[in-house]
């Protein structure tokens, strides 16, 4: 029991997770800073930030919806964290690992976006409404591709798990270099999950202030920023586990840095990614998904079949 | 609300995209704008009264403030003015040193530009980049001048600062970095797929249009319409160095882009001339304290079109009257064109592709309900009546304070 409730809040729970996710933060900004010239933050400035916030007076719009506005962060923030819990992180086991928890992580995953969705909503105010609408209608997009990207790996390997995504490319790490493409579908898609630069339609700063995040303040400002750390952070996670399932037969404390250092290389690709291009605007980005991203993600999932065919025989 | 599928939302007063005060009202149906209303005056200074009451030689400091980027441009047009009238003639070096601070000054205003086009599109990069550049031009006016903005090099009948022969150096070897990092941007401009996707085809102002709503600098020229005062009506040294005036048929946002980013090349090139052939001479001519009578209109080419002022003096030591006509009120009016058919988030790169300078354009106000349009005014009386009203409703009374 002590156990579990140590895992669930401390490692590699709630605890861990946050600070890593804060960490992350720190270093995509850090590396996007470095990219433009900039000096950048000092390390703990996304720790400094997010006390700050909880300092701070709370302020919920006289028309909005007080519970769902208030409850709205602390779900998305708890989505994400629960789907940490599925990701095996040194070894082929996670701590709640069983059949289909690719589907289970990729699910909680998408609840963050709809938790922000209705929190946007019912804060009433007309950017956030803007702002929402475009989030949903960017999710239709990328959620597609991510998921066809995912799945086409877990076809190959033949089971829903990612424990067992891990152990079918540790046996043939070679089969990893045919998941190439829906690598980078994911990483692609994962940008307009993440929201970032040229995907960052929904909280478009010039445009529509800050989207669904326009009338929070306080507390529910800082968890749902923690909440977007958290989804890179998992979201990463995920990548790192499907596509490069490395060293994770090594010893613990190795086997853990080998994946922290994963994680950052994906998060440093994101940084970059969002460092050259400028934003798009929801039309076009719909059109760039429809036309060349999920297209590619259906030619992934077709090698795969073939490939899968192929080594039955 | 007006329908249920059409809503208006409001870009400013307050609003991140915009870096001044100026309130537009979108009428939007989901992402696609139906109606834009403009609204101006929430940064009136009051800066042509003020004018007024001092004498000419504090309005020269004064009118520099009217904008804080093409500071130069407004004290230039209006000592032109009072030099106009007052008959003086300007010694050569002191017009080739208006002339060079004057360029530097739109080299400075359109790598501005640049950056805050590139944040209004989400592309911070560009922003960081060319800002950083924009230090290079920055230092060398600190260094010209003494001061970053607002130089205060002019003076009526000439300019109070020199140009030493090793500024000129350090001047050159800033236009020569400056003219690399512009060909990259240039290259970054026609290559670069979201720069491209985000600004061709948005915005468009065609050449009829350009020509009936009397849009001026960069915004006529990306319409192809060839207007510029510096070759039309050459002032300072304009007449003797040679120039291209760009101009672009895009129409649209990219054009202006385009025609900045090419205008940035011409005017290294003139910068270049004019230290080649300063010549030598005094830097200024005496100016009698009291101007004598008459009037005059000076047009200056500013970073962001032509500015216009009218100077009228009534042989004291203070004017009469002054009027700035600041290049973004000709602009403004365009901008409802541009928007038409438009989506939402093409809004902040349309406005900021006029290169708005909103306080300098903030001369007059129009008395507008912003949401029935009407043009009713409302008497000192009426109001005080409707205060007193209002207060008595909620238990308080005024009405045996006297007036």
């Amino acid at each position: 029991m002590i156990n579990a409730i140590f895992n669930i809040l401390i490692f590699p729970g709630f605890l861990f997770v946050s600070i890593f996710g804060l960490m992350a933060e720190f270093i995509d900004r850090k590396i996007y800073a470095r990219l433009q010239n900039r000096v950048g933050p000092p390390w703990f400035q996304t720790i400094a930030d997010f006390i700050k916030l909880l300092a701070k007076e709370e302020l919920v719009p006289c028309q909005a919806n007080a519970k769902i506005f208030r409850a709205a962060p602390v779900f998305a923030l708890a989505s994400s964290v629960t789907a940490f819990l599925y990701i095996p992180m040194w070894s082929f086991g996670s701590l709640c690992s069983f059949s289909a928890d690719t589907i289970v992580v990729l699910y909680l995953l998408t609840l963050p976006t709809l938790a922000i969705f209705i929190g946007g909503w019912y804060s009433t105010s007309l950017y956030a409404r803007i702002g929402t609408v475009r989030s949903l209608t960017q999710l239709f997009a990328y959620e597609v591709p991510l998921f066809m990207g995912i799945l086409s790996a877990a076809l190959l390997a033949d089971t829903w798990s990612l424990s067992g995504i891990a152990m079918f490319y540790s046996k043939h790490p070679l089969y990893c270099c045919f998941n190439i493409i829906g690598f980078c579908v994911s990483v692609i898609a994962l940008l307009g999950k993440l929201e970032k630069v040229p995907f960052d339609i929904p909280e478009a700063e010039t445009e529509i202030v800050a989207g669904a995040f326009t009338e929070y303040s306080g507390k529910s400002l800082a968890f749902l920023r923690l909440t977007l750390d958290v989804e890179m952070v998992v979201c990463s996670a995920l990548l790192a586990i499907v596509f490069m399932p490395f060293g994770l037969s090594l010893p613990s404390v190795i086997g853990f840095a080998l994946f922290i250092v994963k994680i950052l290389f994906i998060i440093s690709l994101i940084s970059l990614l969002r460092t050259i291009f400028a934003r798009l605007r929801i039309d076009q980005m719909i059109d760039f998904c429809w036309k060349y991203i999920a297209p590619l993600a259906l030619l992934q999932l077709l090698i795969n079949l073939i490939l899968k065919g192929i080594l039955k025989h | 609300m007006e329908n249920k599928d059409k809503f208006r939302i409001p870009i400013g007063p307050q609003h991140p995209a915009l870096k001044e005060p100026e309130g537009f009202s979108v009428a939007l149906k989901g992402e696609k704008i139906m109606g834009v209303d403009i609204r101006l005056g929430y940064n009136h200074r009051g800066i042509e009264k003020a004018c007024e009451e001092r004498p000419y030689i504090q309005d020269v400091y004064l009118i520099e403030r009217v904008c804080g980027i093409c500071s130069h441009s407004h004290s230039t047009c209006f000592v032109q003015a009072v030099e106009e009238i007052a008959g003086l003639q300007l010694p050569k070096r002191a017009s080739y040193i208006r002339t060079l601070i004057a360029e530097l000054e739109r080299v400075h205003s359109h790598l501005l530009w640049l950056g805050v086009a590139g944040h209004e599109i989400g592309f911070d990069t560009l922003l960081m980049y060319t800002w950083r550049d924009r230090e290079i031009v920055m230092d060398i006016l600190a260094m010209l001048t003494g001061n970053r903005v607002n130089y205060g090099v002019n003076v009526i009948g000439g300019v109070k600062r020199d140009i030493t022969p090793s500024q000129i150096q350090d001047v050159l070897k800033g236009m020569d970095l400056l003219e690399e990092r512009t060909k990259y941007y240039i290259d970054l401009a026609m290559r670069e797929e979201t720069i491209i996707k985000r600004l061709s085809g948005v915005g468009v102002l065609s050449h009829e249009e350009a020509l009936s709503l009397g849009a001026v600098g960069p915004t006529a020229r990306a319409s192809g319409v060839a207007r510029d005062t510096r070759r039309d009506d050459p002032y300072a040294a304009y007449a003797e160095v040679s120039f291209n005036v760009i101009t672009d048929n895009h129409n649209d946002v990219y054009g202006r882009t385009v025609v900045r980013l090419k205008e940035l090349m011409e005017s290294y090139k003139i910068i270049r001339q004019l230290l080649k052939n300063i010549p030598d001479g005094p830097l200024s001519v005496k100016a009698p304290r009291n101007i004598p009578a008459g009037e005059a209109i000076s047009r200056y080419e500013a970073p962001r079109g032509e500015d216009v002022h009218y100077v009228k003096s009534n042989g004291t030591e203070m004017p009469e009257r002054v009027k700035v006509r600041a290049p973004t009120l000709a602009n403004v009016q365009a901008v409802k064109q541009m928007l038409k058919d438009r989506y939402l988030a093409d809004m902040p790169i349309v406005i900021a592709a006029i290169d708005p300078c909103f306080s300098c354009t903030d001369r007059m106000v129009t008395v507008q309900n912003f949401d029935t349009g009407n043009h009713e005014t409302i008497s000192w009386d009426t109001l005080r009546v409707y205060g007193i009203n209002w207060h008595k409703d909620r238990g308080v009374d005024f009405s045996n304070v006297t007036k």
